[in-house]
C-alpha cells in the first residue's frame, strides 16, 4: 500500500509518499527534513493527535471547561474519548493543567484542564 | 451623568492576544501606569473559544490550546503590573485621550501618554457576501457558532454545510463532527484552500469531510429553519456554472468567509487606513498616522498565527511606552509597497531611524505558487531576499532587513517564480 501524506510539521506542506503494509514500511520519499520523515512514518502506522474538547461544570460562572490531552493520543480513539468526556463534570477550583481524566482509555495520557475555573 | 477622569502612561484598547502582549511589553519597557480596557468580563479575547490546539508552536515551542495561550499572556501582564478595566467599552479615541463607558466605571475620560489599538476583527456575514434565498434561522458565522458550542454548551445543528475554507470554518467542521453532527461539505469559492494546510489535514481529511473547491452556495432554502442549500461549481470569474447545481439537505449553514479588522474607533479618529488590509497604516514601530496612537494584531491585518500577533504587539507596546516617555525616534519615512504578486505589506511605512535592529516585513502573496524568491528592493537594488518552496495567500510570508541598509525612496516587496521549477 502506498499513501501520500501531507506533512504538517511546518508550513512547507511536503507531500511525502510512504509505502508498506501495517507497521512494515518499505520506502519513504518526498520529505525534506528528518522531522518530516518521522512524522510521515508515524502517520502511516498510527496517526497521533492532541485531543481537545470541553467538559461540563457545576457551581461555576462558566458552563464549560476546555480540556486537552496532555500528549498526543491515537487519532482513531478520539471519538471514543469524546463520548467518555460527555459524562464528566468538574467543580471549581480548577487550575490550568489539573488532571480531569487520568489515563484516558488506557492510553497513559491524561486529559487536563486548558483553563482555570474559579 | 458625571464624567470621571483618570490618567495613565499607556492605554490599550482590547484584552485579546494583541492587547495582552502589548500591555506587558509596555510595562517591561518602563511605562508607569498601563491600563487595558476590555468590553468582556475577563481578558483573553477570541482565544477563549479557540479550544483547539496549534497555538504557540513558534512563540513557546510547544503546542498549546487557545485558552492556555491566553492564560500565559494574561498572567504575564498581571505579573508585570498591568491594570485591567473590564466590562468597559471604548466609545471614542483621540490624541492622548479616550472616552470609556461601563456599568461600573460610568462615563470615564482617560488621558494617556500613548494609546495602543488592539480591537481585533469581526467576521464577514451573509450580508457581506450577498447569498440569495430565504432568511431562516440556522445561518451562523463560524466564530459565533464556535462561541455557542465551545463556551455556552449549545449545539447549533445536526446536518451542516460550511461555506468558506478559512481556518475557523475547518476547525468548526472538526468540532461539530466530534460533537456528533454530520458535516456534509466544506464549500470554497476559490480554486485553492483559504486556510492553513495543516487544518485541512487534521480537520477535514481526518474525518473524511468533502472539500469542494471552486464551488459556492447559490441559494439558502427553508422558512422557519434552514432546510437545504443549493451549491454550484464556479468558473474562473467566480460565476456559477449552469448545470452544475445540486441541493444539499441540511439544517445549518456556517459561514467562514473572512474577517474584517474592527476599525470604527480608528476611522472616527481620522487615522489613515490601508484600503487593502482595512487596518491602519503603520510604520515599523506599529505607529499609526496619529503619532500618539499605535496598533497591533488583527486590527492592523488579519493574521493566521497568534504567535505573529504576539511578537508584533510586543513591538507596539514597547514603542508606545517609548513614545509616552518622549524617547521614540522620529525620522523621515519611506513607503513600503506591494510589488508584483504581493497583495499587501505591513508595515506600510518605515521611519529611517538608522537603527541596527532587524525589522520584519509581513506580507501576503496574491496567488498560490511553487518554488519562488521573495525580495525587497529599493530603486532596483535588492536589499533582502529569501527562497521558498511554495507560497499560498492563506499563509503569511515575511522578510527581515536592517533599517541601516535603507536609503530614501520606496521599498518594494515582490515575488518571482524560480525558473524551471
Amino acid at each position: 500500500m502506498e499513501k501520500t501524506i501531507i506533512c504538517t510539521v511546518c508550513p512547507q506542506g511536503c507531500r511525502i509518499k510512504v509505502a508498506g503494509e501495517g507497521k512494515n514500511i518499505t520506502s519513504v520519499t518526498g520529505f525534506s527534513c528528518p522531522r518530516g520523515e518521522t512524522y510521515a512514518r508515524q502517520e502511516f502506522v498510527c496517526p497521533m493527535r492532541i485531543l481537545t474538547g470541553s467538559v461540563r461544570t457545576e457551581n461555576a460562572a462558566e458552563v464549560l471547561l476546555p480540556v486537552r490531552s496532555a500528549d498526543r493520543v491515537p487519532r482513531d480513539l478520539i471519538p471514543e474519548c469524546m463520548k467518555l468526556l460527555r459524562s464528566v463534570k468538574v467543580t471549581p477550583p480548577v487550575k490550568v493543567r489539573d488532571v480531569v481524566v487520568k489515563n484516558i482509555l488506557g492510553t497513559r495520557v491524561d486529559i487536563v484542564a486548558s483553563a482555570e475555573l474559579n | 451623568m458625571n464624567t470621571n477622569h483618570i490618567s495613565c502612561d499607556v492605554a490599550v484598547v482590547g484584552a485579546g492576544p494583541a492587547g495582552l502582549a502589548a500591555a506587558a511589553a509596555a510595562k517591561k519597557q518602563g511605562a508607569g501606569r498601563v491600563l487595558v480596557i476590555e468590553r468582556d468580563p475577563s481578558p483573553g479575547g477570541i482565544l477563549l473559544q479557540c479550544i483547539h490546539p496549534g497555538f504557540g508552536l513558534s512563540y513557546f515551542k510547544e503546542e498549546l490550546t487557545g485558552p492556555e495561550y491566553a492564560h500565559r499572556f494574561a498572567r504575564a501582564a498581571k505579573e508585570a503590573g498591568v491594570e485591567f478595566l473590564t466590562d468597559a467599552t471604548v466609545l471614542e479615541i483621540g490624541d492622548k485621550r479616550l472616552r470609556v463607558l461601563g456599568p461600573a466605571c460610568g462615563l470615564l475620560e482617560i488621558e494617556a501618554g500613548a494609546i495602543v489599538l488592539a480591537m481585533g476583527c469581526r467576521e464577514r456575514t451573509r450580508g457581506n457576501i450577498r447569498t440569495p434565498g430565504t432568511r431562516p434561522a440556522g445561518v451562523y458565522t463560524a466564530g459565533a457558532g464556535q462561541r455557542l458550542v465551545n463556551r455556552q454548551n449549545l449545539m447549533i445543528g445536526k446536518k451542516i454545510v460550511i461555506l468558506g475554507s478559512g481556518d475557523i470554518g475547518m476547525i468548526m467542521a472538526r468540532r461539530l463532527t466530534l460533537q456528533g453532527a454530520k458535516v456534509e461539505a466544506v464549500v470554497e469559492l476559490l480554486p485553492y484552500l483559504a486556510g492553513l494546510t495543516r487544518n485541512r489535514v487534521q480537520c477535514l481529511d481526518d474525518f473524511n469531510i468533502p472539500l469542494l473547491l471552486s464551488h459556492t452556495v447559490t441559494e439558502i432554502r427553508g422558512h422557519q429553519r434552514v432546510e437545504a442549500v443549493k451549491i454550484a461549481q464556479v468558473d474562473g470569474k467566480r460565476q456559477p456554472v449552469p448545470g452544475t447545481e445540486r441541493v444539499i439537505e441540511c439544517d445549518t449553514l456556517l459561514l467562514s468567509v473572512g474577517l474584517i479588522p474592527e476599525n470604527e474607533l480608528t476611522r472616527a479618529a481620522g487615522i489613515a487606513i490601508d484600503p487593502v488590509t482595512s487596518g491602519p497604516s503603520v510604520n515599523q514601530y506599529m505607529q499609526t498616522s496619529l503619532p500618539s496612537v499605535f496598533a497591533c494584531g488583527n486590527v492592523v491585518h488579519v493574521n493566521d498565527l497568534v504567535d505573529n500577533v504576539s511578537r508584533e504587539s510586543e513591538q507596539a507596546g514597547r514603542s508606545a511606552a517609548l513614545f509616552a516617555a518622549g524617547k521614540l525616534p522620529k525620522a523621515t519615512e519611506i513607503a513600503c509597497k506591494p510589488g508584483s504578486g504581493i497583495r499587501y505589506v505591513v508595515p506600510q511605512r518605515i521611519a529611517l531611524s538608522g537603527e541596527d535592529a532587524e525589522l520584519t516585513l509581513y506580507f501576503r502573496v496574491t496567488a498560490p505558487g511553487g518554488a519562488s524568491e521573495l525580495s525587497a528592493a529599493q530603486s532596483g537594488k535588492v536589499l533582502t531576499s529569501r527562497k521558498v518552496r511554495r507560497v499560498s495567500p492563506g499563509e503569511m510570508e515575511h522578510l527581515n532587513l536592517k533599517n541601516s541598509a535603507l536609503a530614501e525612496g520606496n521599498l518594494t516587496v515582490s515575488i518571482a517564480a524560480e525558473e524551471g521549477k
